[in-house]
């Protein structure tokens, strides 16, 4: 397996020879941040090529196809046209938090984007606290959509708003609770220490039925907090035409439109590296062989791999399922998922003690 | 900098009817000349803005639901980039007025109209929204939308068959395809 | 019918009885009211269900026409009439607390003829706006451009309703709140992707939850009605298509029978045939798109491509024979346009089979979806009283346990031949409307599969002359559209043109009972529930 912290460290080391310590750390922050933003956007484009060509074949249609080859640049083209998009100044809005929204929403994404190991090696930081500093900046997100609705001036804004607020602050406990079940089980934070105890079995397999269950959680309510599929209350575009976005245009309609994208892709990764091993291979315990073909392949394609395998789960859900209504979207968070992220965290802990896990 | 011609996948420019008007539009841009970065980016602009032209969901009668045809399994406008369909008139490039407009609907049309981002692009489908069609002598019908917004596509037909949209769309890109975008107005300070 | 007439001459010594093709009765304005409610009330007559009301223009004077059945026994039907000599200032008693179809309807006279109802609680305009000068369905009306030329101002909409009362110093007029002051009211439509076309509500809400929804109508009216006295029957067949476009067929054919049985045209036994299966597959059509605009307001966008797909089937069959998709233009007096083409009968038993399969794939997807189930169940139970008071018919008022269906009760073209059954539930609810639906295109498909074999020969189309004058009287059609009880009413006299006509909206019943069951839901549900009345816009405004 190849590990890319080898190429990092050579990079790393072959500046310090010639510069000064301050310098290396600020190139190497400035070629980190680029790289991260590009990937960012890259990996947006394709998300969005790819929901259209699988809901295309959900729905019995073609999909995009006249733009390049089997439409694959038909997300670029979108993109340029949002870019020189007119950005409407509405009348009456907050005008402050209108035009900080987007960027707050954006932000929040990026913020646990960087945190996302990609693959052995290539992780833009590595905390102690991972799972925590995930958990923490993902829901920031909820707070531009609460400036955007709010500062809109718009009612639907303001229902889309409060319907996203209400269901981020319930859908995040059940996504907290069922990482917090695997984190006992890993016994670490750090996402590269998660990763590393699944060389063997990944936790889904190592954890018996509570993993499996707060897997199937995590889906639920990441798919939750994305706001996307059956859970797209805050846009609902049969109800509330755009939901909180309907007064924005041009960029800041893209920035929207990207991280909501992106969320699905972040929702995606860490279900992936909690749950399914991040980049590491499937291995099974005792099979030399098999384990070493498997490491043939790179980290980063098992990466994406399995992430873009959720997504299309996801994507799936959304293209099938009816859109719940606010009530019931609490009850299942309050009345089932939480009673059952609970006691699966219970049983989670007694496997631990009782060292029940592979 | 050259003009190319204008050109749309898959159907040869001698296929489509009105080239006269485009044409001589294209000869005059060679005439004047155009720079070659603002040249190549407004190539840049016209590809993305022509191929992806999202419109907005805004129906008033039959041809609405041929409309909604066309959005669905069989006509699928998703392939030429026609793809999402937004409700709110800040995210749409292009309306389609498909059905009547009466007289209570006239001021809402315009104010939808105005509530669109530049740029935006008026799609008159059926014969309702091009002259008042079958109702064109009654008390309270707009004749023609024309009246109220600009038309940039007339598509006839009571209702238009999908196919018959399908082409105004594509009438509509080539129309985008020849947009001057940068320094426009210079242009016309030349002359 | 002697018990009736007993009663009547009970209630109104003064009335004029007329045996027509309904009986006819004329009362002072002062009887009105006491009449209308011993109809109602009487055992023997229950006149439960107004199925039309309509105002005409008599010249001389204002007449409005009160047509009504008894949901007892559909078939029995009676004609009220009253007037007014008054062409200034014409007053009129209400109807509107004895039959509640009749709020929205009293509205839409105020509107075209300017007769106020006293004590009707909300006498505003329903089509046009209230700087509309005029009143278009009056014959002295100004039609031209001039008189009301086109305005782009957008006005704020008032929050007043008016209502004009008697009390101790004659008529006074009042205003009414809508809403309360600290009412959060959003504005549903016109421009919005759930209200099917432009409808408006306005709907005050307390949170999620609505707390009253005040309908607005009117911008899609197209005159059609006034549109119609200018032209002859021929002409006229082509508005019909236009009015509910997604039952374009059936629609014409109310106004094809009502025409040719006043004017005493017989049509061939194949022409009936074809107009049934013509019906039936319109009624096909019209209930998947249905089932698809429905699902997708619920947010299952995969299901509305399904029934698109589907509906595409059914639109090359009729593209075939009519060259029409959406609007066929086919059925005319005498007769159809055009024969039918030699693949039909082929391609529509390949269809039958194709749908059934479909219909359990719907099933699958979607019926059984616990989301969609949870959203059905229970959510806007319309009661069978609501129901009738409002003349809600058609699938809808089926599902709460209605039987209307006018194909059972009255059977006309070729339904007194086949055997299908008439699909009620008692629920009232969403899920009951919308599985409603998908049973009576199964039952559509077998009525389908018994007439496309027995298709007799003949003449597709019987030779008329070619200008069509009615007799002098009035005419009535009933006939069983996608979305309801579609009606036509025609007042003739003796010209090639009519004096008044009147087409029997299925739609507009759906629309006013949605304040009332939407009451205490929720955002969503009031998508749900529009979903699955399945109205269409410019079936209301016309």
């Amino acid at each position: 397996m190849f590990d890319f912290s080898i190429v990092t460290t050579w990079v790393d080391q072959f500046l310090r020879t010639y510069l000064p310590e301050f310098w290396v750390l600020a190139i190497e922050f400035v070629v980190v941040g680029v790289v991260m933003l590009a990937l960012y956007a890259v990996i947006a484009l394709v998300l969005i090529y790819f929901e259209r060509k699988i809901c295309a074949f959900f729905q019995c249609r073609l999909g995009p196809n006249r733009v390049g080859p089997y439409g694959i640049f038909q997300s670029i083209a979108d993109m340029l046209k949002m870019l020189i998009k007119e950005i409407i100044p509405i009348n009456h809005t907050d005008k402050l938090l209108f035009y900080l929204a987007p960027f707050f929403v954006v932000v929040a994404s990026f913020l646990t984007f960087g945190a996302i190991p990609f693959g052995n090696g290539l992780q833009a930081f590595d905390f102690n606290i991972g799972v925590f500093y995930l958990l923490a900046v993902s829901s920031l997100g909820v707070i531009g959509i609460l400036m955007a609705g709010w500062a809109s001036n718009n009612k639907y804004s303001m229902i889309g708003a409060m319907r996203s607020g209400a269901q981020l602050v319930s859908y995040e406990l059940s996504a907290g609770l069922s990482l917090l079940t695997m984190v006992v089980l890993s016994g670490d934070l750090q996402l590269s220490t998660i990763i590393e105890k699944q060389s063997d079995t990944w936790f889904i397999f190592q954890g018996h039925l509570p993993a499996v269950v707060a897997f199937v959680i995590y889906l639920i309510a990441g798919h939750a907090e994305t706001n996307r599929g059956p859970f797209d209350l805050p846009e609902a575009e049969s109800e509330l035409t755009a939901g909180y976005h309907t007064e924005y245009s041009g960029l800041q309609f893209g920035m929207f439109y990207l991280a909501e994208y992106l969320n699905m892709f972040i929702i995606a990764s860490i279900a992936t590296t909690v749950f399914l091993g991040g980049w590491m291979p499937f291995h099974i315990g005792g099979l030399d062989g098999f384990n070493q073909v498997m490491d043939y392949i790179p980290s980063v394609v098992w990466f994406f791999g399995k992430a873009f395998a959720l997504m299309f789960l996801s994507l799936w859900v959304r293209w099938t399922f009816p859109r719940l209504r606010i009530d019931q979207l609490l009850h299942l968070e309050w009345k089932y998922l939480l009673p059952i992220n609970m006691v699966n965290l219970l049983i989670m802990v007694g496997i631990v003690l009782l060292g029940w896990y592979f | 900098m050259e003009v190319k011609d204008i050109k749309i996948k898959g159907i040869p420019h001698e296929e489509f009817n009105d080239n006269e008007y485009l044409e001589k539009y294209v000869e005059e841009l060679r005439a004047n000349g155009v720079g070659i970065v603002t040249g190549v980016l407004d190539d840049m602009i016209n590809w993305g803005r022509s191929n992806s032209m999202w419109p907005l969901t805004f129906a008033t009668s039959c041809c609405g639901i041929e409309f909604m045809s066309v959005g669905a399994a069989r006509f699928d406008f998703a392939r030429f980039g026609f793809e999402v369909t937004r409700n709110s008139p800040r995210q749409a490039d292009v309306i389609v007025v498909a059905g009547t407009i009466v007289d209570k609907m006239a001021p809402i049309l315009k104010r939808l109209y105005d509530q669109m981002a530049e740029p935006k692009y008026v799609i008159a489908m059926g014969s309702c929204a091009i002259s008042g069609g079958p109702f064109c002598n009654s008390y309270c019908v707009v004749n023609g939308v024309d009246k109220i917004i600009p038309v940039d596509v007339f598509v006839p037909g009571c209702p238009p068959k999908p196919e018959a949209l399908l082409y105004g769309m594509m009438q509509l890109q080539r129309k985008v395809k020849v947009e001057r975008f940068m320094f426009k107005d210079k242009k016309k300070q030349d002359k | 019918m002697e018990a009736i007439k007993q009663l009547i001459l009970a209630t109104a010594p003064e009335a004029v009885l007329e045996e027509k093709a309904h009986l006819t009765v004329t009362v002072a304005p002062d009887d009105l009211r006491a009449l209308a409610t011993a109809l109602k009330n009487d055992p023997a007559s229950r006149f439960d269900f107004l199925i039309q009301l309509t105002g005409v223009d008599e010249g001389e004077n204002f007449s409005v026409i009160y047509f009504m059945t008894s949901t007892d026994d559909m078939t029995r039907q009676l004609v009220v009439k009253t007037y007014t000599t008054d062409r200034e200032n014409p007053v009129l008693p209400t109807v509107s607390d004895i039959w509640g179809t009749a709020l929205l309807n009293e509205r839409e006279v105020f509107g075209f003829l300017g007769i106020r109802f006293i004590g009707h609680p909300d006498m505003r305009h329903l089509f046009l706006t209230e700087r509309w000068k005029g009143y278009p369905l009056r014959k002295d009306y100004d039609a031209s451009r001039e008189a009301n030329p086109v305005d782009v101002t957008s006005y704020p909409m008032s929050d007043h309703s008016e209502t004009w009362v008697k009390g101790k110093d004659g008529i006074q007029h009042e205003k009414i709140q809508l809403f309360e002051e600290d009412d959060y009211v959003l504005n549903i439509g016109p421009q919005h992707p759930a209200t099917h076309g432009v409808l408006h509500f306005r709907t005050a809400l307390d949170g999620e939850i609505i707390k009253k929804i005040d309908v607005n109508c009117g911008y899609i009216h197209r005159g059609i009605e006034k549109l119609s006295e200018g032209l002859t029957y021929p002409q006229i067949l082509h508005f019909t298509d236009r009015l509910d476009y997604l039952s374009a067929h059936i629609n014409r054919h109310a106004l094809c029978i009502c025409v040719e049985k006043a004017a005493g045209i017989e049509v061939t036994d194949r022409t009936e045939v074809i107009r049934t299966i013509m019906d039936e597959l319109t009624r096909i059509t019209s209930h998947l798109l249905s089932w698809a605009t429905m699902c997708m307001d619920m947010g299952a966008l995969t299901a509305f491509i399904y029934g698109m797909r589907d509906r595409e089937k059914i639109m090359d069959i009729f593209e075939e024979t009519t060259g029409g998709r959406l609007i066929q233009n086919y059925n005319v007096i005498g007769g159809v346009m055009a024969d039918l083409h030699p693949d039909f009968q082929r391609k529509v038993k390949a269809f039958i089979p194709y749908m059934r399969e479909k219909l359990k794939e719907y099933h699958q997807l979607y019926t059984g979806n616990v989301i969609a189930v949870n959203r059905m169940i229970g959510v806007g139970v319309l009661s069978k009283e609501t129901a009738i008071s409002y003349a809600v018919s058609g699938p809808v008022g089926r599902a709460s346990g209605l039987s209307c269906d006018l194909r059972k009760i009255m059977p006309y073209s070729a339904y007194g031949k086949v055997e299908f059954k008439e699909i009620v539930r008692h629920e009232g609810d969403c899920m009951a409307r919308y599985l409603n639906r998908l049973d009576e295109i199964e039952e559509s498909l077998h009525i389908l599969e018994q007439l496309i074999d027995a298709i007799p020969e003949g003449e597709y189309c019987v030779k008329t002359k070619p200008i069509i004058r009615l007799p002098e009287g009035e005419y009535f059609q009933r006939v069983e559209a996608a979305r309801g009880e579609f009606g036509v009413y025609i007042q003739s006299r003796g010209d090639k043109t009519p004096w008044r006509l009147k087409f029997r909206s299925p739609s507009m019943a759906l629309v006013s009972v949605m304040d009332t069951i939407c009451r205490g839901a929720k955002v969503a549900d009031l998508v749900t529930i529009g979903g699955s009345m399945d109205y269409v816009i410019p079936d209301i405004d016309r």
